[in-house]
């Protein structure tokens, strides 16, 4: 293949994989900030999602689509109220205190990776996308369905960042990130928006998942790199800022897609520059790309 | 907004010479704190509709600690919070604003990254106000109408505290507590703040007022309690005071 050609597929190959991670990314950022706390168990919320939309597509194995819809439903709901009771059950009592609450997720993270062990074994497992077509370009093929991820993940975005800055929702949320002491004295129920933040965050990891089961196997351990990439992406682009979490996302799908895809990298390479990055981010811009200085 | 009762006449508050509506809020024997701090020892007040009591006292004394724990902010230790009858003080901390208390806190505490517009919007949002609330606000406040869309975090300091204010009276409070909302400011600007509170006496709201200065005190409160280690430790009428009353020097060393 070409050069030219070749970029192409490294570009699109990079916007799935920055589509995807995006989508987790948010979900860790909109915790991270409203919250302030570092959810160590991210990945494995994306990890729920993804086992759990292979169970979905063992109840209609005649049909992909139809799993794969109510997948698109069920799973982000389930994993949502999992998340919802860790932090009414867990994080509330530990008053979230920043230390207290790593410990926490990662006592989650186990408990998770564990169940998911138990319950689906320890195998890699596809499950089949909802379409099989092709985009015909003039130099290759392209799978329609990474594609449409790009489209789902977007459209699913704009509706994130309807919710925060244009619902009442979204305002109380804003509210309670700025100063939750404040938001009490002006009636807003802080552990409610806290629960429902944690739910959102963890329904958008579980639905980037289910998202990229098709291209990518569900597998027990799979939450490790969502997790890392997450956190790079979180800290680049600045705390609670989304749109700096977005172009963060860019940034590191298309670095993953033209070093491993138009370069011949290995994968890891990436991660190394990707770390590398957000080091130079974290001298230079401590408080991230876009995010503000505080005091 | 509730009606205006009539003042009621006779020896109800013994320490009152112009009665006032009915007690709005009654704050009996508090004790409460942080952790191990004890700030608030049995301390007792009550403020009555369309009055104005003024706290003053040293830094540390537990002004602000009092409107926390008015705000359910911080638990109680011992005695209780009524207001209009309903006792408050086992309420959790986000239904005391439902209520009916709007609060003023100490370096106004904007929600800084949200426009004014936003800002007002969480105010209305508390007891469920709408378009009339917000528009009355913004009549008694029209430099905020100007700045609607502009982030609040980017107002000179007196449009910052006009914001403040405006907050918490989108709640129709029945009690605002202002903590010294004229810190900072130049004097025109007071002078606006204490104008402002003055007005709203009129709308029968029960105000309590923690102010440093002497001059803003006497001008607008009906009385003034005198708060000093965690308790109110004298209440005298503000008519009968001057600048240069004894308690001044006691109480606030000025």
């Amino acid at each position: 293949m070409d050069f030219g050609p070749l970029l192409l597929l490294a570009i699109l190959e990079g916007t799935v994989t920055a589509a995807v991670l995006a989508l987790t990314a948010v979900g860790l950022s909109l915790t991270f900030g409203i919250m302030r706390v570092v959810n160590v168990a991210h990945g494995e919320f994306f990890m729920l999602g993804a086992v759990l939309a292979w169970f979905v597509s063992q109840w209609f194995p005649d049909a992909p689509l139809l799993a794969f819809l109510l997948a698109m439903v069920i799973c982000p709901l389930v994993v949502a109220g999992v998340a919802v009771l860790a932090d009414v059950l867990i994080l509330k009592r530990l008053n979230y205190e920043p230390e207290a609450t790593i410990v926490a997720t990662i006592g989650l993270l186990y408990i998770f990776q564990q169940a998911a062990l138990s319950f689906f074994g320890p195998n890699a497992r596809p499950v089949a996308p909802p379409f099989n077509f092709r985009v015909q370009l003039p130099w290759f093929g392209y799978s329609g369905y990474k594609l449409f991820v790009i489209l789902a993940a977007g459209v699913l975005l704009l509706l994130v960042w309807l919710l925060i800055a244009r619902t009442k929702i979204g305002l109380v949320m804003r509210a309670t990130q700025i100063d939750r002491t404040t938001a009490r004295a002006f009636g807003i129920n802080v552990d409610r928006v806290y629960a429902m933040t944690f739910g959102i965050g963890a329904g958008l990891a579980a639905i980037a998942a289910v998202l990229v089961v098709p291209i990518q196997q569900a597998h027990y351990l799979m939450g490790g790199d969502p997790l890392l990439l997450s956190f790079i992406v979180v800290i680049l682009g600045g705390l609670g800022t989304l749109r700096g979490t977005l172009i963060a996302a860019l940034l590191i799908g298309l670095l993953d897609g033209l070093l491993s895809t138009a370069f011949f990298f290995p994968p890891t390479f990436a991660k190394i520059m990707a770390t590398l990055l957000v080091a130079l981010v974290l001298v230079f811009r401590p408080e991230g790309l876009f995010g503000r200085r505080t005091a | 907004m509730p009606p205006f009762r009539p003042p009621i006449s006779g020896g109800r508050h013994e320490r009152a010479l112009v009665a006032m509506g009915a007690v709005m809020l009654r704050v009996s024997a508090i004790h409460a704190g942080y952790g191990p701090v004890q700030v608030l020892n049995g301390l007792t007040l009550e403020v009555s509709e369309g009055e104005v009591l003024c706290l003053m006292g040293r830094n540390g004394a537990g002004k602000t600690t009092l409107l926390r724990a008015i705000m359910g902010l911080i638990p109680l230790t011992g005695g209780e919070v009524m207001l209009d009858g309903e006792v408050i003080s086992t309420l959790p901390a986000h239904e005391v604003p439902k209520r009916g208390v709007g609060l003023v806190p100490q370096g106004r505490r904007l929600f800084g990254d949200l426009t004014v517009a936003e800002n007002l919007e969480v105010g209305l949002m508390t007891r469920g106000r709408g378009a009339r609330v917000r528009d009355h606000v913004l009549t008694l406040f029209p430099r905020l109408r100007e700045r609607l869309s502009q982030v609040s975090r980017t107002l000179s300091g007196g449009e910052q505290q006009m914001l403040a204010i405006a907050r918490a009276l989108c709640l129709e409070p029945k009690v605002l507590l202002l903590d010294e909302p004229t810190e900072g400011l130049q004097p025109s600007m007071i002078a606006l703040i204490r104008d402002t509170v003055r007005d709203l006496k009129a709308t029968g709201v029960a105000t309590i007022l923690i102010e440093q200065r002497v001059d803003v005190a006497l001008s607008v409160a009906d009385r003034i309690g005198f708060v000093s280690a965690g308790a109110v430790a004298e209440v005298a009428e503000a008519a009968a005071l001057t600048a240069t009353a004894p308690q001044f020097q006691t109480y606030v060393g000025v």
